[in-house]
């Protein structure tokens, strides 16, 4: 079990992470969201360029579809951090993204519902 | 995102259940309760969640400038993950509640017994924006001094939401606190279908 704070480092932590970014803190595009899914295009295109070390962390990470949450937690990165590079690898065409399924109670999908009901009822 | 999902067809789609309550409550260790996985923590720094400057007042160490969160996950099929966030127990980080509670299916709020008031603002946050949860409340050693009713009537919860005795340490009684919470949620669904409204008619 994790405890509950850790901030072992997290002063240091807190400029290395955005220089992996080129200093941006916001990301070119808002649509990850923390359970996003991303997956990493392969072969990569001919045009795409060379991906960064920190970028090859990511591409290694997402073989399979890896939620953007489960990205940051594994490669220890803040969630706004992973974004911002996500977003760049997008752009690159080395990835693709999975949106969550949308959820509204405007138009509620009972199928889908019950499908995490009896899910969760074999656990 | 359009066309950008064409190469990757085994993505499953993915929905969220928030687990909240106040800190310390157990909410971590429900996620762990059920999730095929150790919980995971990510953290996000409060620069780039930008919103609720106004709740900066109270920190006075460097390192509370990240906020961490807890999650696991449930495959329920190669379609479909369900994965589970802790919300931050802290009162001065819940404006990255709002963020969280986007696009969630619904949520759990725990209760410790020995300080249910601790969880109070988590019940308003979900009520107040039509959130559906359930209340699940946390024995200390799975001991439960005081029956459920008791329990809704000390959080005047209106009798739609159920408020259900646990141990966040097990997993079947974990996973009851879920089932119950989408029983709640496929209710309010089908009520929403029937009546065209969005909350509930009170009886």
């Amino acid at each position: 079990m994790t405890s509950e704070v850790s901030g072992s480092d997290a002063a240091g932590r807190l400029v290395r992470p955005f220089a992996l970014t080129g200093g941006r803190t916001l990301p070119s595009r808002a649509d990850f969201t923390l359970i996003t899914t991303v997956t990493v295009v392969d072969p990569p295109p001919d045009r795409a360029p060379r991906p960064q070390p920190e970028q090859t962390r990511i591409l290694r990470r997402c073989v399979r579809p890896v939620a953007v949450a489960e990205l940051a937690a594994l490669l220890d990165l803040p969630v706004s951090v992973i974004v911002i590079m996500l977003c760049d690898l997008l752009e690159a065409g080395l990835i693709t993204a999975h949106p969550p399924h949308p959820v509204s109670p405007r138009t509620p999908r009972l199928d889908l519902l019950q499908k995490v009901r009896d899910g969760l009822g074999r656990l | 995102m359009a066309g950008s999902d064409a190469a990757s067809p085994a993505a499953p789609d993915t929905v969220k259940i928030l687990i909240a309550g106040g800190f310390g409550v157990g909410k971590t260790t429900m996620v762990g309760s059920v999730s095929e996985i150790a919980p995971l923590r990510t953290e996000e720094s409060l620069t780039s969640a930008g919103l609720g400057i106004d709740d900066l007042h109270g920190i006075e160490e460097k390192r509370a400038t990240t906020v961490a969160l807890d999650f696991g996950r449930i495959t329920i099929s190669e379609e479909l993950v369900l994965y589970l966030f802790g919300t931050p127990g802290q009162q001065r980080f819940w404006f990255m509640w709002n963020d969280l509670a986007v696009g969630a299916l619904g949520a759990v709020v725990l209760i410790d017994v020995r300080r249910p008031e601790s969880s109070f603002a988590a019940v308003d946050f979900f009520e107040r924006r039509g959130i559906p949860f359930v209340v699940g409340v946390n024995g200390f050693h799975g001991r439960h001094p005081y029956p459920a009713e008791d329990i809704r009537e000390a959080l005047a919860l209106p009798e739609h939401v159920p408020v259900l005795l646990c141990d966040a340490r097990e997993r079947a009684s974990a996973r009851d606190v879920l089932v119950a919470l989408m029983d709640r949620v496929i209710a309010e669904a089908d009520e929403g279908d029937s009546s065209g409204q969005l909350t509930p008619p009170v009886h």
